[in-house]
């Protein structure tokens, strides 16, 4: 199986936020991204997704936030903040609510699904992801809503 | 010649640990993330889960301790531990957390115990395959996993 991988230019790499309290599945996602040809930066909790995005509330420190994010990928069940209480604030915010948000869950809900869906998560999916699931979400990223040549990278799986 | 020993028993090895139920699909999932830029990549997915799963299960065990059991707690840890086991495709692990979970939800705090001993050992058991597994690999050098179509 081999990765395209998107020219020189680092800009045309879509950046992905992983946000997952596991690190073994941290590691795992971000090397599923990073196989679809996606820059990934992580955060191991709600609360730290936040502050990357500088969203965090009284966050006066914005030194470490990251920028351009295309997609934020998030576990549901997270000690502290959930992924549906992320999701929440992240579709309240003037700044972030455009980001496509999926959310992953190793439990299938039908009750969680809808919430998160209704609440605007792009789409809700099953731990632990394979390959083909990122490759397909890969698709949903372009830049202006059509799809582009980045489309090839559906093909195939 | 013998490379091509090693890299049959290799293949044995990877072939029984599958049809006797140790690991599932997803552990297929991880090899196709392994690559020339990512040798190592299954190795280090399951020394991380060690390192992670010993913690997770010394957690519950000191939780299993303490009486009244605290049945939400416990499911919420195993919850955890099973979500690592099903992610590097620990399948009879992932079982025996199915079973605790059950017990768990039954406040069957016997049950629990039982199928936590039973736990421990398929996870040792696991441990010792794949060390087991890695070591030859790694003597046989860069092997052909099964081709899937894709």
């Amino acid at each position: 199986m081999s990765a395209v991988r998107m020219g020189l230019n680092g800009d045309e790499k879509p950046h992905v936020l992983a946000v997952d309290d596991s690190v073994l599945d941290r590691k795992i996602i971000e090397r599923l991204l990073t196989n679809s040809s996606c820059k990934v930066t992580t955060a191991e909790d709600a609360h730290g997704a936040l502050e990357l995005l500088g969203l965090a509330d009284g966050q006066q420190n914005f030194s470490n936030t990251v920028s351009d994010v295309n997609m934020i990928i998030t576990d549901y069940c997270m000690p502290g903040m959930t992924g549906y209480e992320l999701l929440k604030k992240i579709k309240e915010s003037p700044t972030a609510k455009e980001i496509p948000v999926v959310v992953v869950s190793s439990e299938n809900i039908q009750t969680r699904i809808e919430k998160c869906l209704e609440e605007g998560a792009e789409e809700f999916l099953l731990k632990p992801l394979r390959q083909s699931d990122v490759k397909r979400l890969r698709c949903h990223l372009t830049k202006d809503g059509n799809p582009t040549d980045e489309g090839m990278l559906c093909v195939g799986r | 010649m013998e490379r091509n020993n090693i890299r049959r028993q290799v293949a044995l090895m990877r072939q029984s640990l599958f049809t006797q139920g140790y690991l599932d699909e997803q552990f297929v999932q991880l090899e196709e993330l392994q690559d020339d830029t990512n040798p190592n990549f299954v190795e280090e997915i399951a020394t991380l889960y060690y390192r992670d799963s010993c913690r997770s299960l010394q957690t519950i065990e000191k939780s299993l301790e303490k009486t009244p059991h605290d049945f939400n707690k416990l499911d919420n840890h195993m919850h955890q531990f099973k979500g690592s086991s099903s992610s590097i495709g620990a399948k009879k692990v992932k079982a025996e957390c199915q079973q605790f979970r059950e017990y768990c939800r039954a406040g069957n705090g016997e049950g629990c115990m039982r199928t936590f001993q039973l736990l421990k050992k398929e996870h040792a058991t696991l441990k010792k395959k794949l060390e087991a597994y890695f070591q030859m690999a790694r003597q046989a050098g860069p092997i052909e996993t099964a081709s899937r179509p894709k």
